[in-house]
């Protein structure tokens, strides 16, 4: 009897020593995990610590001067930026996939030629979108640097993000809910509109925030599209100055150095709160989608 | 009436659906109407060979652009890519649960800080960094490798995520039940089991580094010569048209959309590639 539990002894003894050995490979990850996190938390931490306190009702004015090198003009022309640009790639995206998923049949050329180009503007860098939306946009059509140039610039540029997410979550909707609109009668153009639609919706703003964060966080492809103009734009026509090129160009000049980190603080809030919403629109999608 | 409606709505949702490809025509379109005759005014090998860079005195060699482009990419891959590939990793098979969401969480918030920020943030920390410890200006080939190599590691991690996730339990099941020890199992079956994916992400990450411009342009230095060692400064294709392009004219403004066509050419190369692998994988 007493050498059965000493036994048992024994066996716990061993267990309890390979459970505490830390692996090599252990050692490897955890490292790498705490590097990732670590840079994360440094980039966001440096900038919140010496931002946060010199965010002043005088960088929220409404005007911007050299003195008080204000962000709201940039704020203001983001959000303009934001408005225009998915005005115009919300609707031509939503419809593309719309043709896409409920009209064109699997395996279609014509299908897999669109999501061959939607795959390749995916990967073009913003400058050359830049670069493209200088020479026809601002030349070409000769719109100058302004709101609406760099607006259409960003349109084809989050066109990508918009299709991909929209043609995921209309694929996701029960085909139940087709069959049993048009079981009751309607036509296919209303199952979209009234059936489908509504009910990947979540899906299809979860990408537009996408989207807007993309929208929030570009510097490259406006500077030669809309400009640097630091005031806000009223008319599409103006040039106008968004957050992520005021950030740009206020670290260029190296002046007004705790402005500067009080704007990245502001533009990394934004975003982040961009994505979180993004995320949540989407979770809860996906809560619908099991309940449903 | 009504079969004309779903006809005309039907055509729509089509034309929407083709302005991806329109839009795609229209950039090359443009680029290679605008980049190819400037290219082939200076002549192939001088423009894609030749070594000196002085829009002033017409000469637009764009060899040091493209050196300091693949120099930095792989400085990039070199710091980004082992370290996203065990992060996720970590987070298929060595990460407690109650870590997986702020886990997730914070390399979501990686991925979503604007370039600009990042930028802001070599310049801010990395620079100074730098020139304490070497002595020289700190805008380097280096500082650019670093703050690059971290932008892609949110990249590489997703999908070489999605990859791990994607190679069956059984193989790792199997391995522990033939004796190996936990890392063995993911380090020697799993993770040669999601290799065509792992390799997938990494591509991914190298398209994201070509492509980055105002991260690099603000930590890089921007001399338009070779670099001369990973202290020296760097300019990369994308920053050499960012910087030019808005006093540019003539030749010298066409030689920058001769920059934008080699740019886009290594994208579409990599792209390839990626498609290739994608479809090895699916067959």
């Amino acid at each position: 009897m007493k050498s059965l539990t000493e036994d048992h002894r024994m066996v716990k003894k061993i267990q309890s020593k390979k459970r505490k050995r830390i692996s090599f490979g252990q050692i490897v990850v955890w490292t790498s995990a705490l590097l990732t996190v670590g840079i994360a938390l440094a980039i966001v931490g440096i900038i919140f610590w010496k931002g946060i306190p010199y965010l002043t009702p005088s960088l929220f004015a409404w005007t911007y001067t050299s003195d008080n090198v204000s962000l709201m003009p940039a704020l203001v022309n983001t959000l303009l930026m934001l408005v225009v640009s998915l005005s115009i790639a919300l609707p031509v995206g939503v419809a593309g996939s719309v043709y896409l998923v409920e009209y064109a049949a699997p395996g279609n050329r014509f299908v897999h030629l669109v999501n061959l180009m939607v795959d390749t503007l995916a990967g073009i860098p913003s400058i050359v979108y830049g670069l493209f939306g200088a020479l026809f946009f601002v030349q070409f059509f000769g719109m100058g640097l302004s709101l609406l140039a760099g607006a259409l610039t960003l349109s084809i540029m989050v066109l990508p993000t918009i299709m991909k997410t929209t043609q995921e979550a209309l694929r996701e909707v029960p085909a139940l809910y087709r069959e049993g609109s048009y079981g009751l009668g309607a036509g296919k153009l209303r199952t979209i509109t009234k059936i489908v639609l509504p009910a990947a919706l979540p899906g299809i703003l979860s990408g537009a925030i996408l989207a807007a964060g993309r929208v929030f966080g570009e510097s490259a492809a406006l500077i030669f599209t809309a400009g640097t103009l630091a005031q806000v734009a009223g008319s599409v026509t103006d040039s106008a100055r968004t957050m992520a090129v005021h950030l740009y160009a206020l670290s260029q000049e190296g002046l007004f150095l705790n402005e500067t980190y009080a704007s990245a603080a502001v533009l990394i809030v934004v975003v982040l709160l961009m994505n979180g919403l993004a995320s949540w629109l989407a979770k809860k999608a996906e809560r619908r989608r099991e309940h449903g | 009436m009504s079969a004309w409606k779903e006809n005309g709505a039907k055509r729509m949702f089509q034309m929407a659906a083709g302005m991806a490809v329109v839009a795609v025509f229209m950039i090359c379109g443009f680029l290679f109407a605008n980049g190819l005759p400037a290219i082939h005014e200076i002549g192939w090998l001088n423009f894609l060979f030749g070594q000196v860079w002085r829009p002033g005195a017409e000469q637009f060699g764009i060899f040091p652009m493209i050196v300091g482009t693949g120099v930095v990419t792989l400085g990039a891959l070199v710091v980004g890519a082992p370290v996203g590939v065990l992060c996720a990793v970590f987070l298929v098979y060595y990460c407690p649960k109650q870590l997986q969401a702020p886990m997730k969480a914070i390399v979501n918030l990686m991925a979503g800080i604007p370039s600009v920020v990042y930028g802001f943030f070599g310049l801010v920390v990395l620079i100074p960094l730098l020139r304490h410890w070497t002595q020289t200006s700190g805008m380097s080939v280096l500082a650019a490798a670093i703050l690059l190599g971290i932008m892609i590691v949110p990249t590489i991690i997703s999908v070489s995520e999605t990859a791990l996730h994607a190679v069956p339990q059984t193989v790792y099941e199997g391995a522990l039940a033939l004796g190996a020890t936990k890392d063995r199992a993911v380090f020697f079956t799993v993770l040669p089991a999601a290799g065509s994916g792992i390799f997938c992400a990494i591509v991914l990450g190298l398209g994201r580094a070509v492509g980055e411009t105002m991260a690099i342009m603000m930590v890089a230095g921007n001399q338009a010569v070779l670099p001369n060692g990973l202290l020296g400064g760097v300019r990369t294709l994308t920053s050499n048209i960012a910087m030019e392009m808005g006093y540019a004219a003539d030749l010298h403004r066409q030689a920058l959309i001769g920059t934008a066509v080699v740019l886009f050419g290594m994208i579409l190369a990599m792209n390839a590639l990626m498609a290739w692998v994608k479809r090895r994988i699916a067959s």
